[in-house]
C-alpha cells in the first residue's frame, strides 16, 4: 500500500456538512436503514420535499436509502426532512435493529438459516 | 415496494470490488425489489489540488450505490445489499456506507486480479469480515483457486469461491459463505 504524502487526505461525507441542522432538528439518529413511516398528518405549511417523502412513506414503511432512491434525493437530504417530520410528529422512525443490540452470533446465525432456507 | 409489516429486523452486507466487475449484476440478481439506485457525494475537504483535478469540473466525489433488498422466509428479518465501488479513495464515505454491515463480499475478476487489492485494503481498513467470489467471464482463463488464493495473498481463513453473479442461486451461495465466516469470526456468547 502506498503511504500518501503530505497531509492524510480525508474526504468528509456530505451529509457532514448537515450535520448540525441534523442534530438541531432532533434527537432522532438516522441511519440510511432506519426505517420511515407515516404517522400522522402532514403539518400544515409543510410542501414540497416533506410532503414527498410524507406521502411516500404513508402506505407502508421504507428505509432511508429507499425513500431517497424513489424520490431521487441525496440521503444527507432525506435524512434532515426525515429528521424534521419525525420531530413535528408526522414520521415514525424505527432503528434497523430495535434494541440497537450489537451484531451478535443470534443474528448471524438466523441470517445464515435464512439464506439457506431460500435455495 | 414496501417492508413486510411485521417490523423485520434489517441487515445489511457491502457487495464491492472494481468497476465492471457485477456488483449492479449480483445485487439484481438476488433482489426481491427493482435495485434502486442513489449517488453519494463526498465533499472535498483538504484534498490536494491534484487529486480533484482528476474529475475535471468537479470539487466533490459521486460514488453510486445499487442496493437491493432480500426478504428472508421467516418474515422476520430483511437483508440489504449494498453495491459500491471498493476503492480505497473512498475509504470515509464507505465506512459511513457500510456502517453496520456484518460483511462484504468482493468480487474479482481473475483477467485483472491486482483490481481486487484495493477493494482488500479498503474493507480490511473498514474492519470488516469479508470472502472473495471470483466472477466468471466468457474469456476468463481456467480458474485455479489455490492460484487466485496466492497471488490475492488471502488469509487462509478467509473464503474464496466461485461465482456467476447472473445466476441467483450462486450468489446466494456467495452470501452463505460470507455469513459462515462472519459467525466464524464473531466471538462465542458466554453462557451467562
Ligand atoms: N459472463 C459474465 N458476465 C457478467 C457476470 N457478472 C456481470 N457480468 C456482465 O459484466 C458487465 C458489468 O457488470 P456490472 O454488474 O454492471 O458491473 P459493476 O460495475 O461491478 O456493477 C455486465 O454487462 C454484466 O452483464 C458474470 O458473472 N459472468
Ligand atoms: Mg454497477
Amino acid at each position: 500500500m502506498t503511504t500518501p504524502s503530505g497531509p492524510r487526505r480525508r474526504l468528509v461525507p456530505a451529509y457532514l456538512a448537515t450535520q448540525g441542522r441534523t442534530a438541531a432538528a432532533g434527537r432522532h439518529s438516522l441511519d440510511r436503514l432506519s426505517i420511515l413511516h407515516a404517522a400522522a398528518d402532514l403539518p400544515a405549511g409543510l410542501g414540497g420535499e416533506h410532503r414527498q417523502l410524507w406521502e411516500l412513506v404513508r402506505p407502508g414503511a421504507l428505509t432511508v436509502a429507499e425513500a431517497a432512491a424513489h424520490l431521487r434525493l441525496p440521503v444527507s437530504a432525506t435524512v434532515f426532512i426525515a429528521a424534521d417530520l419525525a420531530e413535528r410528529g408526522a414520521l415514525k422512525v424505527r432503528a434497523p435493529i430495535p434494541s440497537a443490540q450489537p451484531v451478535n452470533r443470534d443474528l448471524a446465525e438466523r441470517l445464515l438459516s435464512g439464506l439457506r432456507a431460500l435455495k | 415496494m414496501y417492508l413486510p409489516a411485521t417490523d423485520p429486523i434489517l441487515m445489511k452486507l457491502m457487495v464491492t470490488g472494481p468497476f465492471g466487475v457485477g456488483k449492479t449484476t449480483f445485487v439484481r440478481s438476488l433482489s426481491e425489489i427493482p435495485t434502486l439506485h442513489t449517488e453519494e457525494t463526498m465533499t472535498a475537504h483538504g484534498v490536494p489540488v491534484d487529486d480533484i483535478s482528476r474529475t475535471p469540473g468537479k470539487t466533490a466525489t459521486t460514488v453510486a450505490v445499487d442496493f437491493g433488498r432480500l426478504t428472508l422466509p421467516a418474515g422476520d428479518l430483511v437483508l440489504y445489499l449494498f453495491g459500491t465501488p471498493g476503492q480505497r479513495r473512498f475509504l470515509p464515505l464507505w465506512e459511513d456506507l457500510a456502517r453496520g454491515a456484518l460483511g462484504a463480499l468482493i468480487l474479482a475478476d481473475t483477467r485483472r486480479l491486482a483490481d481486487a487489492f484495493d477493494a482488500m485494503d479498503l474493507i480490511e481498513e473498514a474492519g470488516l469480515p469479508y470472502t472473495v467470489a471470483v466472477n466468471r467471464f466468457p474469456d476468463t482463463p481456467p480458474i485455479e483457486l489455490d492460484k487466485i488464493r496466492a497471488a490475492l495473498d488471502l488469509d487462509p481463513a478467509t473464503p474464496l469461491i466461485e461465482c456467476d453473479a447472473r445466476e441467483r442461486a450462486g450468489c446466494l451461495d456467495a452470501l452463505i459463505a460470507l455469513t459462515e465466516h462472519v459467525l466464524d469470526r464473531l466471538p462465542q456468547e458466554t453462557a451467562p
